[in-house]
């Protein structure tokens, strides 16, 4: 049934390996810029545009999407949760800089979002610092804890490292949950301090604010990956997820090269994680456990990992299914099936869960690389 | 005197528990390069089989005669699934490492999950033999019962798997394998029927661990085998990734670092220490965590 | 069956009979490289064939190809049956015995465990562990992992010889042993040649040249000579031109 050959018959191409001709195209496209046709960049670049323009639109957009959105476009619920999806696909994409790009299966990028969210709602409330400084702390702490995390854990290679990083995150869970001296909220959050930020951030009316943040961090997220992808540090990286070894030899410090992976996928998953506490009004303790951890590698694979899109749409369809596969367990023909399957089927997870196991067997690359391969046209990238 | 009694022999009992959810884990390992993130969904399955098991029986029948029953039905659920789970989902995709973790990181999510449909996110409340539930008097200090009994399966299972290991032709071909599984098939032995042995094993075990973790945390719930795993998965690197005897010897220290740190210092700083602890194995000895012997 | 190779300097003195092994057109790819660009050749079903060439031309990713042990396309018959769909175990107990690169002994093992893996009711005490490798006998309890180059060495052919085989590959035996050590190797490889065929990489070029009937070169993944060993062997300007000069120095200490 399986062969040895098997990784040529089949798609089981292992997806850190396979990740994408995105490199062929990032070495294509570093040395080559100045030569290539200013007309044919610009039109490369304008799906991107487009779709930016439009996201940016939305909150003008009174339409009604029934079924799709709980109200109208740019109702503050609807913001919310797109505003949600938006910052979790910009999660998503940091996690990518290590998984898909390095090759680095890391169970601890949780760890490095809630340090960002919960150091930002400590430093306004707990430090009184104000909101730009409180970032700042937030992002260089983050940071430093990346450093001595991703120093220790890089120690081990491969499966091992997988286990290290998911121990580190459980004892930041465990940490946030003892809440040693009332500074992490426990179980119940640490909210924002209404006060500390501006009035634009706070308040059901203000939620489009709160989703052209969300947007921002996206794009920048999106801008801060590609130029690293397209950097001769983004090469090194894409050596070592392809043959660590061969990269070894030809000279890449491969130590180096992964933990500057981990220190940039680390420094924008706290930025995520400060506007993730923005738009949500608080820190959760959701984002430190390491469920988080594996549904950001569930997006991934799901949307494909090493692809910029592949990572940004699976983090925003997953959460979007995540918000609204509740809807399905009210639903009509549920209650026509025996009630362990509707029980079963009403938890958003399993769903989830499965879903992604069937991905993993029948389009390893994820959804992007579905889809790339039945449209085929570099330019959309 | 009788607190430190106490506290070594709770500790160890923790450490037994710790063991025995480590051992299949550090098997699978090992052997098959898997870290199967789908054993704590493989306790969750015989904790929850022993806990049904127990509330079907006649409430009439003694207690432990009910939780001897429950106790091999999780076993055999345990065997089972990871059998099924083995020949349909990991099988397929053989030397394909990083899928085979995420194909196991989806069924702990969507089990789960499914745990948390059919039962309920809140605990349920298991019943113990009123033994188990209480102490024994010896050098001063009051024991808990149960701990002794989690240490005697504990050493039953190590001593059953060293059996294995070093009297039986499948333990030679495991032994073999978990230091070079090509050389074991290029030697013409089916190291696939092998592997498929193993997952059941490491699934029985599973089982196993989960009923025995519900007596120990009196209830049983979606969640519980995720918080053991990843107490697990930190035995089975501290004791050198798919070492036996390493990993015995790592569920004890971790077991006694964790119910002295939490006496000793404060509440909760028991769990940090064994995540200190783990640092500092890997800042000390971090070669010797690449794959070992059993 | 192969195709002629244009470069192919000399036609090798086939010996009558079908060959016991067919490579016809094998591909290997790993990573992105292209290790084996259409592999073709014949192992005649006696004597030795060497199969040569400069470091990392593919001679071991050959042998691993032929074991499933390498991604490989192309076709591969063993005795006239397609085998390249196989899987390893299924290859080895189709009758090819393989003896890896570095030995790859069970180094937690015992000596008589590391045999008992393919005949687990004789292990060490298997007539033919005997009469080859005496020293073994001795060591039975010992783990090979403490055992010398040399006697892991042993541990690897005597491993193989424990189970019929219809043809052995044999990958750099004397790799970093000691001249008596090779000898006493080639001694072995000669009386095992007598009964099975054996398909040999090797670097040591006067082992070669005693214990092998005919050669296959390759060169960055493609065959460039057939021929008998002793013309190559006995040709400098050829075994430059083929092999390389550091190998032709090496062949000469």
């Amino acid at each position: 049934m399986t062969s040895p050959t098997d990784h040529l018959a089949h798609t089981h191409t292992p997806s850190v390996t396979d990740a994408d001709g995105d490199l062929a195209t990032a070495a294509r496209t570093a040395p080559g810029q100045e030569r290539r046709p200013r007309g044919r960049r610009l039109l490369r670049a304008l799906p991107a545009v487009i779709g930016l323009a439009v996201l940016a639109y939305l909150p003008y957009l009174p339409v009604e999407l029934p079924g799709v959105l709980p109200g109208r476009v740019n109702a503050p619920g609807s913001m919310q949760l797109l505003a949600t999806c938006l910052v979790i696909g910009g999660i998503a994409l940091s996690y990518d800089v290590l998984f898909g790009r390095t090759g680095l299966l890391s169970f601890g990028h949780a760890l490095f979002v809630a340090a960002g969210s919960y150091l930002l709602t400590i430093s306004l409330s707990t430090w009184a610092l104000p909101l730009p400084l409180a970032v700042l702390v937030a992002l260089v702490l983050s940071t430093a804890l990346a450093l001595v995390v991703g120093g220790i854990a890089l120690r081990v290679g491969g499966i091992a490292f997988a286990m290290v990083t998911l121990a580190f995150a459980q004892a930041a869970s465990i940490i946030v949950m003892r809440n040693p001296g009332g500074v992490t909220g426990g179980e119940e959050g640490r909210p924002l301090d209404r006060d500390a930020v501006p009035d634009l951030l706070v308040g059901v009316a203000n939620a489009p604010y709160r989703y052209w943040l969300a947007l921002a961090f996206l794009v920048l997220a999106w801008v801060v990956v590609t130029l690293l992808v397209r950097s001769r540090a983004g090469h090194a990286m894409a050596a070592v997820r392809e043959n660590e070894q061969r990269a070894a030899v030809l000279g890449f410090g491969t130590y180096r090269v992964k933990l500057l992976a981990v220190v940039v996928g680390s420094f924008l998953g706290a930025l995520g994680g400060v506007v993730h506490a923005l738009v949500l009004g608080g820190s959760n303790p959701h984002l430190t456990t390491s469920e988080f951890t594996l549904s950001l590698l569930v997006m991934v694979v799901l949307g494909g990992a090493g692809h910029r899109w592949g990572a940004v749409i699976g983090g925003v369809l997953y959460t979007y299914a995540d918000a609204r596969l509740v809807e399905v367990s009210n639903a009509a023909w549920l209650e026509n099936l025996p009630d362990v399957v509707g029980q079963v089927l009403s938890q958003p997870l399993f769903i989830l869960g499965s879903f992604f196991v069937v991905v993993v067997y029948f389009a390893p690359s994820g959804l992007t690389g579905l889809g790339g391969r039945l449209i085929r046209r570099s330019g959309t990238r | 005197m009788s607190d430190l009694v106490l506290l070594l022999v709770t500790g160890v009992g923790l450490g037994a528990l710790y063991f025995i959810a480590a051992s299949g884990l550090s098997l699978i390992y090992g052997l098959m390069g898997v870290l199967n993130f789908a054993h704590g969904v493989f306790m969750t399955a015989g904790a929850y089989a022993a806990w049904l098991t127990m509330g079907a029986l006649p409430g009439t029948w003694p207690m432990a005669g009910r939780l001897v029953i429950g106790v091999l039905v999780a076993v055999a659920v345990g065997a089972v699934v990871g059998l099924v789970v083995e020949v349909l989902l990991i099988r397929p995709l053989y030397r394909h490492h990083i899928q085979q973790v995420l194909v196991t990181v989806g069924l702990s999510l969507a089990g789960v999950a499914a745990a948390q449909g059919i039962w309920g996110a809140d605990p349920r409340s298991v019943d113990k033999p009123a033994w188990m539930s209480g102490t024994t008097e010896l050098l001063g200090a009051r024991l808990p019962n149960d701990r002794f009994v989690y240490l005697l399966v504990a050493l039953g299972l190590f001593a059953g798997l060293l059996a294995l290991l070093h009297l039986t032709r499948l333990g030679l071909v495991i032994r073999a394998g978990v230091e070079n599984r090509t050389m074991v098939e290029a030697l013409g032995i089916d190291v696939h029927r092998t592997f498929t042995v193993v997952f059941a094993l490491g699934g029985a075990a599973a089982g196993l661990a989960g009923v025995l973790h519900s007596q120990y945390a009196g209830a049983v719930s979606p969640a519980q085998g995720g918080s053991l795993l990843i107490f697990a998965f930190i035995v089975v690197v501290i004791g050198g990734m798919g070492s036996l005897t390493g990993t015995a010897v790592a569920a004890v220290v971790v077991g006694l670092v964790q119910q002295l740190a939490n006496y000793y210092a404060a509440s909760g700083v028991g769990d940090l220490s064994v995540v200190l602890l783990l640092a500092l194995v890997l800042l000390l000895r971090p070669t010797s965590l690449k794959g070992a012997t059993a | 069956m192969t195709e002629e190779n244009p470069s192919t300097r000399a036609d090798a003195p086939e010996p009558p009979g079908p060959p016991v092994l067919t490579l016809h057109d094998v591909h290997v790819r790993y990573g992105g490289s292209h290790i084996l660009q259409g592999v073709s050749f014949d192992v005649p079903a006696t004597g030795v064939t060497a199969l040569l060439g400069r470091n990392g031309v593919g001679k071991t990713t050959t042998l691993r190809s032929i074991m499933g042990l390498a991604p490989r396309t192309g076709r591969i018959l063993l005795q006239g049956n397609e085998i390249q769909a196989q899987r390893t175990a299924r290859i080895v107990r189709g009758g090819i015995g393989y003896v890896p690169e570095d030995r790859e002994v069970f180094g937690g093992l015992t000596v008589d465990e590391n045999l008992r893996l393919v005949d687990p009711d004789h292990g060490v005490d298997a007539p033919v562990v005997a009469r080859l490798f005496p020293d073994l006998v001795t060591r039975r309890g010992q783990r090979a992992g403490t055992l010398s180059g040399g006697q892991q060495q042993m541990v690897s052919l005597a491993r193989v010889l424990l189970r019929e085989n219809a043809l052995l590959l044999i990958d750099e035996p004397t790799k970093g042993l000691a001249p008596k050590l090779v000898t006493e190797v080639a001694d072995v490889l000669a009386e095992v040649a007598l009964t099975t065929p054996i398909l040999l990489v090797e670097q040591n070029l006067p082992l070669v040249r005693r214990i092998a009937d005919r050669v296959v070169v390759l060169d960055a993944g493609v065959v460039v000579h057939r021929g008998a060993a002793a013309d190559l062997v006995g040709d400098a300007d050829l075994t430059r031109e083929l092999l390389g000069v550091s190998m032709r120095r090496e062949g000469a200490a």
